[in-house]
């Protein structure tokens, strides 16, 4: 444990001294490395926590980004305030398909595929949307890169990466603690054996619903990065179930249900598809689709030989136990 | 707009959800048995399809020729992937079958990106064009045989079930894992062959569809969903629901189409799911779980 806390505070330490010796390059794998990390952990609140699958998550990151955009789009009103429209909205929809899914009974694999028709309704949905856009796109207007506009965030990379690392921070000790609480406690028990928690007392339909609630609250606001941040959104793109896959690939490569796992997960993938792109580039092997290819590859074997995930192996290794 | 087009395009759609029906009915059927969801099955889908067109173009095969070898391949690629891949997986967690199928996914749907581009591809018959007048009703000739060809594997599928001893011992691992193993059947290798006949009703389903759509790689997640809706409306794990989810999608696919727009008919079966899922969630012709 006391490793622990060493490790981390050196990884923290790390992190935020890293703009001063990465390049704009690297700050940008980095930013993208915590966008991932931030949008794992809060996907991990619903099924590592609670052991509710969702497949849909890129529902949440794009009602987020369409709603704090639009805002800002239409009205020119910042983020800050667009941020608890989004929330809310998010927690919404979340609580509307929690609700029906909770109360009709349906889990597991049913509740996946609920969540992922739920996103692709929406997506198609965003696709008819001319006040949005459509799928022509909507374009943030982006204005002066060098000063710091924190009232709106805009702003240089540098600010967005320090936004999502005190994200990502903010969510890894929020979760550290939910562990230790009742919520917590609750959630794992429903996770383990959902009966046995119901019989225990503990009000399994309530608490799920907070897993939901809480993870689509998290996840609206890397939505609402996601929009500042890259200033254009294509429901295409975003409510993509690629996008959800994504959201997901992170957590379940690092250690489902852990603390540092999405983090880990996070680096690690995005890490080894840069990694695949150089190593493409510099071979002279570019064909569309080869990177991928590589990178299913490695994802197969991962899972394969490593069923928990990267993090619970290493742990041990390190010695964090101890 | 006039009684006969809508009458033509629902018909139309009957005959493609036949075909959807019979691609579904692959996924139903390993579901059902494996009791894996099987997130490649589009991308195998696209397999087949580029498959029927690489035989037209290179050895002239008519893709109703081609099914026989495709349909074959696919047995034996179903079998080695399940064996090889899967079995080890089927007493895991459901998110990690999840990323192993979604990984076999994402290498099966590149591959096919490296290999044949992005560019769409087709076969093109004479008998393409051509139509069926019946009353004031057209039926395109090679939507009628296609759709034929998937009732007759669906049937073919149906009869071997019922009637042969291996049918029944794979229904036998379906409905009682353990009891199936005690009577001493090899649980896994029964597995395995399921997996081949789902992944042989994808070949057909897909030598079928590519005498009605082009086929490109980015077509595999969108059968991939498709399936998946079209076997939870049926019922997961029932065949003869699995054909009619495949046909009431196909038509709702197609009056969406006409009524509304081209783009926004995938919309109508998502929201024929989610009402089916919270209405009647073992689907309209599944059992109780």
């Amino acid at each position: 444990m006391k490793r622990a806390v060493i490790g981390l505070a050196v990884l923290a330490a790390l992190l935020v001294a890293l703009p001063a010796f990465a390049g704009p390059y690297a700050l940008s794998v980095a930013t993208l490395i915590l966008y991932f990390a931030y949008t794992g952990q809060a996907w991990n609140v619903m099924m590592g926590f609670a052991g509710q699958l969702s497949l849909g998550h890129s529902l949440y990151v794009g009602v987020g980004a369409y709603t704090a955009g639009a805002l800002f789009f239409h009205y020119g009103v910042g983020p800050w305030a667009g941020l608890w429209l989004a929330m809310a909205l998010c927690v919404a929809f979340g609580l509307v398909i929690g609700f029906l899914a909770f109360r009709f009974g349906i889990s597991g694999v049913y509740f996946a595929l609920l969540t992922i028709a739920f996103a692709e309704f929406t997506r198609i949905g965003f696709d008819h949307l001319d006040w949005l856009g459509g799928p022509g796109g909507m374009f943030l207007r982006v204005a002066q890169r060098d000063a710091w506009d924190l009232a709106n965030f805009r702003g240089p990379p540098l600010m967005y990466y320090y936004a999502i690392l005190f994200l990502t921070a903010g969510a890894f000790l929020l979760c550290f603690f939910l562990l230790r609480s009742k919520a917590g406690y609750y959630w794992q028990a429903i996770r383990e054996n959902e009966e046995a928690a119901q019989a225990l007392g503990i009000n399994t339909f309530r608490w799920k619903m907070a897993a939901v609630a809480l993870s689509a609250a998290m996840t609206s606001i890397s939505g609402v990065f996601f929009a500042f941040y890259y200033n254009n959104l294509f429901p295409e793109q975003i409510f993509h179930i690629s996008r959800s896959i994504e959201i997901i690939l992170g957590p379940i490569i690092g250690g489902i249900g852990t603390l540092f796992g999405p983090i880990l997960g996070a680096a690690v993938l995005t890490l080894l598809s840069d990694g695949i792109t150089e190593a493409l580039a510099a071979l002279g092997w570019e064909i569309p689709g080869i990177k991928q290819v590589f990178y299913g590859v490695v994802l197969l074997v991962v899972v394969m030989f490593l069923p928990h995930g990267i993090w619970p192996a290493l742990y041990r290794r390190l010695g964090f136990h101890k | 707009m006039s009684l006969d087009l809508v009458v033509n395009v629902a018909i139309a759609g009957v005959l493609t959800g036949l075909v959807y029906g019979l691609m579904a009915l692959g996924l139903s059927v390993i579901f059902g048995v494996v009791r894996v969801v099987n997130f490649a099955h589009g991308e195998m889908m696209t397999i087949a399809m580029y498959a029927a067109t690489v035989l037209f173009t290179t050895l002239g095969l008519d893709p109703f020729l081609a099914v026989l070898p495709v349909a074959a391949a696919f047995f034996v690629l179903g079998y080695a992937l399940q064996a090889g891949l899967i079995n080890p997986f089927i007493t895991r967690p459901e998110h990690s079958q999840f990323m192993l199928l979604v990984a076999v996914a994402i290498i099966l749907v590149n591959a096919l990106l490296m290999i044949f581009g992005p560019g769409a591809r087709n076969v093109q018959t004479d008998y393409q064009l051509e139509s069926f007048e019946v009353g004031r009703i057209l039926l395109d000739k090679s939507r009628v045989y296609a759709a034929a060809l998937a009732v007759a594997a669906a049937a073919a599928l149906f009869a071997f079930f019922r009637f042969t001893l291996t049918g029944k011992a794979i229904r036998a691992c379906a409905d009682n894992y353990l009891g199936a193993k005690v009577i001493g059947l090899n649980v896994k290798k029964y597995y395995s062959f399921t997996f081949g006949l789902g992944a042989a009703c994808v070949a057909v389903a897909g030598c079928a569809m590519v005498l009605l759509v082009d086929v490109t790689p980015g077509l595999g997640p969108y059968y991939t969903l498709l399936a998946f809706v079209i076997v939870i409306v049926g019922g997961l794990g029932s065949m003869t629901g699995a054909l009619l989810g495949g046909v009431l999608i196909g038509v709702s696919e197609a009056l969406a189409g006409l009524f509304i727009a081209p783009s926004a008919k995938s919309m109508f079966s998502f929201g024929l799911l989610i009402v089916v899922l919270l209405l009647r969630p073992q689907g309209l012709l599944g059992r109780k779980p």
